[in-house]
């Protein structure tokens, strides 16, 4: 018996051999995130938050713009363009000499094919560019190369020229190594399947693999044409769900980078002398949308009201500092047209006699859905019980993600906690969503946050429309800043912040570039010491 | 299930030996259990999966697809099918190896479970490795001290492994072994830099490591497994001991255990030879229950310790309304079970005499 229990002793103190002393590969950046929204990363298709930085990180666009100064607009693989006199016709003057990882040079029928490819496999990001009016019908006739460096876009409809070209700097835009994606073709797919799991881009980087749930690995490419290469060999993305997890691997230094810590997390890791923090703004909005068909909630009172209800600065303070600060436009800090105004702020007297106004002294009881996990839940109880000070009685559903979302487009909600980033760098993407209802019919074909909410808006919907028509930027800008103004006074969505994107970074490390979109959360400046 | 009971029965099988028709129809008729087993799990879970108040094409085109986009998925996936139809098809697809494709990582399904069911059966593997051997003895300790304070000591131990929970139990792990004491490597199979030297032939590192025999990678990939399994270890160890006590503790109040001790038998080999030689048939169904349980993934687990389990996979397209990837995986746990419960079978019939 005494042996065996020394032997047992034994085999457990020999697990605790020490292990080396961590640290990652000089040539290799290494980061925890949580990346398991990936579906594909064919830039036809990606959508998804971290999809859209792999593809931002690999692909390059005919245009882009600024980081700094997203009003900007720059030359990405077009060194000119213009607009033609009829207003629809664009042409695009590529530059000369530059190659694909795979060595293929690039011209403008790779431009050529790869819009037209995004516009016939029209998958989720379709629309951008198919909201120009182009079909596969259309499409061989509209987008063509007219030589080996020019290429000619005509759209369906004189709009904003910045509008097309914002559309054409999201990822759907990116520009493909034609011939090696066709040689990977499969019954008419355009090398969709194949795409999905490999590159072919002119980027900075290249796709090395992609493990879906588990990590992805870009590796630098040396044709690469723009400036300075990357210094570093290798970027290592892991998927790690659990903040607390990415945090001890940044503090052992397995990890140089930490995307998804909380705030209590971030609080901790800028004790820690060996980790620095950057962040960066980004364009989501976190907003609560009251749906119209609820009857209490259908009263402006009501709608006014509950904005006076929220304790915004509470909740920065409290709950979400670092990541989210008060914001109560929907159109983001950055974009033309964005407004700065602040009218709502916790006001309890104000709020109850809005709702004395709408005959609900004593309060009223509605549900909300709430998504599982960081931050929805902390901010919904918050939210719960300022309510409550002026009797709205607001029980919470918790659910997981798509569960909630699946709820919400079928407008069975009361109210959904959600955060709306926008789909390209252009006001009109989140003005059509939280201000265009062009039809209120549960049969619509267009089912904007704004539908969702069942909030019936013709005047408002005309509005913006021709706001997303305007050529006139300052003129544009003004008619934006007017409907925002609008929107915050009698709109059913109670805006409250806007998010800020934070990494945590071992000190030896630094360089990651976090832009105003996921595309722009560039490698190419990392540097390791 | 295993079919021995508890109290260890005889094992179907044996009272036929001499009569080969009627182990055929035994053989038959197992056969015949299996498969229905199957179709009623397949069953069961497909109409779960699809009263889940989650829509489907969310996971395949996520939430600003425009509506014509949304519907031509729709179809694609056969969603606007009548239900009875959409089993039918997957049914039939299944029958001709078709598991489909995952619609939240795009790959098929079987070659995802090829990549995370490994990852499980390392980490179930070793896991329970350390439960019995710890266990067992623990147990038999036990039972031999009943009542006095290792006995007690012992039930502590056993009871905090239920009690606390094992998200926590695992962060504490780390916080205490990886990053304080640095004893234990840290979350994920690896480090990053020894990644990609050996070519997964089995996905079991430890394994493919040692037959490649690249010691430094099977050195890290225990590093990284040991404490992941300890945890999970843990919860094994548990219960195994507490069934191991009182197993025993039955046994030992039988009469040969008088007549050995009184024949002068040395007390170790009345405890562990003849004693505990009888408790292997019940112990065995024991272990391999926890070990099936293990092999389903432990998703908390999992996601403390990021390691990329079939239990992650499973919630994750749960959550997605994944039909595919959540009948796959169920497949491969129905799988599992009745694996184990063969294998429980043939190891009856290796400790237990009367069954050979």
């Amino acid at each position: 018996m005494k042996k065996l229990a020394i032997l047992l002793l034994a085999g457990a103190m020999s697990v605790g051999a020490p292990a080396v002393e961590a640290a990652t590969p000089k040539d290799t950046v290494v980061m925890a995130k949580q990346i398991d929204d990936i579906i594909s990363l064919d830039p036809a298709e990606s959508f998804e938050f971290s999809g859209s930085e792999v593809a931002g990180n690999i692909y390059d666009r005919l245009i882009d713009y600024d980081l700094n100064d997203v009003s900007q607009l720059r030359g990405q693989l077009a060194e000119t363009w213009y607009i033609g006199s009829d207003g629809k016709t664009y042409t695009f003057k590529l530059r000369r000499g530059i190659k694909f990882a795979s060595g293929n040079p690039m011209t403008a029928r790779d431009a050529e094919y790869s819009l037209q490819r995004a516009v016939i496999l029209n998958k989720s990001p379709g629309f951008i560019l198919t909201q120009f009016g182009f079909t596969k019908d259309n499409v061989k006739e509209r987008i063509k190369a007219t030589d080996d460096y020019t290429l000619v876009i005509q759209t369906a409809d004189e709009v904003a020229p910045t509008l097309f070209y914002y559309c054409l700097t999201a990822v759907v835009g990116g520009v493909i190594d034609s011939k090696l994606v066709q040689s990977h073709e499969k019954d008419g797919d355009f090398g969709n399947a194949w795409l999905k799991t490999n590159s072919a881009g002119s980027g900075p980087f290249k796709l090395v693999s992609w493990k879906a749930n588990e990590a992805y690995t870009l590796e630098r490419n040396d044709n690469y044409w723009g400036g300075s290469k990357p210094s570093i060999k290798r970027v290592v993305v892991r998927h790690i769900a659990e903040p607390a997890t990415q945090l001890l691997l940044l503090t052992k230094g397995d990890i140089d980078y930490a995307r998804n810590l909380t705030k209590d997390q971030i609080d901790a890791a800028k004790k820690d002398g060996n980790l620095a923090i950057q962040s960066g703004l980004k364009g989501a909005i976190l907003y609560l949308g009251l749906n119209q068909k609820n009857q209490y909630l259908a009263k402006p009172e009501v709608r006014e009201a509950l904005k006076y209800l929220v304790d915004y600065d509470g909740i920065e303070k409290n709950i979400v500092g670092g990541r989210f600060a008060v914001h109560q436009a929907f159109l983001p800090r950055g974009f033309l047209g964005a407004i700065d105004d602040k009218p709502y702020k916790y006001d309890l007297a104000k709020a109850k006699a809005l709702l004395a106004k709408a005959g609900l002294a004593d309060g009223f009881p509605v549900t909300m859905d709430v998504r599982n996990g960081s931050p929805y839940t902390d901010i919904a109880q918050a939210v719960q019980a300022s309510w409550a000070q002026a009797g709205v009685k607001l029980t919470l559903i918790p659910g997981d993600g798509k569960r909630t979302l699946t709820k919400y487009r079928a407008r069975d909600h009361d109210i959904y906690i959600g955060q709306w980033g926008p789909d390209y760098q252009d006001p009109h993407t989140n003005a059509e969503t939280f201000a265009m209802n062009v039809d209120n019919s549960d049969t619509a074909k267009s089912k904007t946050l704004a539908w969702r909410n069942s909030w019936d808006i013709p005047e408002m919907t005309k509005v913006t429309l021709a706001a997303s028509r305007e050529k006139d930027a300052k003129k544009r800008a003004a008619a934006y800043e007017a409907i925002e103004r609008e929107h915050q006074k009698t709109s059913p969505f109670v805006t409250m912040f806007q998010e800020t994107e934070v990494a945590a970074h071992r000190k030896n490390v630094d360089g990651l570039i976090i832009g105003p979109s996921f595309d722009n959360n560039l490698y190419m400046a990392l540097k390791k010491k | 299930m295993p079919t021995g009971s508890a109290a260890g029965t005889v094992p179907p099988g044996r009272k036929h030996r001499f009569l080969p028709g009627a182990a055929f129809s035994a053989t038959f008729r197992l056969i015949l259990a299996v498969l229905l087993t199957f179709f009623g799990l397949l069953l069961v879970t497909f109409l779960i999966g699809r009263v889940v108040p989650i829509d489907p094409v969310l996971a395949a085109v996520g939430d600003r697809a425009p509506a014509e986009v949304y519907e031509r998925v729709r179809s694609e996936l056969g969603l606007d099918l009548p239900l009875y139809h959409q089993f039918y098809i997957y049914v039939v697809k299944v029958l001709q190896g078709d598991f489909g494709r995952s619609v939240s990582t795009s790959n098929l399904v079987i070659d995802d479970i090829a990549r995370f069911f490994p990852a499980t059966l390392e980490l179930a593997t070793v896991a329970t490795i350390i439960g019995v051997a710890l266990g067992i003895p623990m147990g038999v300790f036990a039972a031999v001290h009943r009542d006095r304070w290792p006995d007690q000591l012992i039930r502590v131990v056993g009871l905090v492994g239920y009690s606390i929970p094992v998200f926590w139990l695992g962060l504490v792990g780390l916080v205490v072994f990886y990053v304080k004491l640095g004893w234990v490597a840290g979350p994920g199979r690896l480090d990053i830099g020894f990644e990609d030297i050996v070519q997964p032939v089995t996905g079991v590192i430890l394994f493919d490591s040692a037959m490649a025999g690249e010691w430094d990678v099977f050195v890290n990939a225990f590093d990284h497994v040991i404490l992941p399994a300890a945890i999970l270890g843990y919860f094994s160890l548990a219960y195994i001991s507490r069934m191991t006590r009182s197993f025993m503790i039955e046994q030992l109040r039988q009469e040969y255990v008088t007549t050995a001790r009184v024949k002068g038998m040395s007390e170790a080999r009345v405890i562990w030879r003849h004693a505990l030689g009888n408790v292997m048939v019940p112990l065995i169904t024991v272990i391999a229950l926890s070990y099936a349980q293990l092999l389903e993934g432990s998703v908390l687990t999992e996601t403390v310790f990021a390691w990329p389990g079939l239990g992650q996979y499973i919630t994750n397209s749960l959550l997605n309304a994944d039909m595919n990837a959540v009948l796959g995986g169920t497949i491969v746990v129905g799988c599992v079970f009745i694996g184990i419960n063969l294998l429980s079978d043939l190891l009856y019939r290796l400790v237990d005499p009367r069954a050979r």
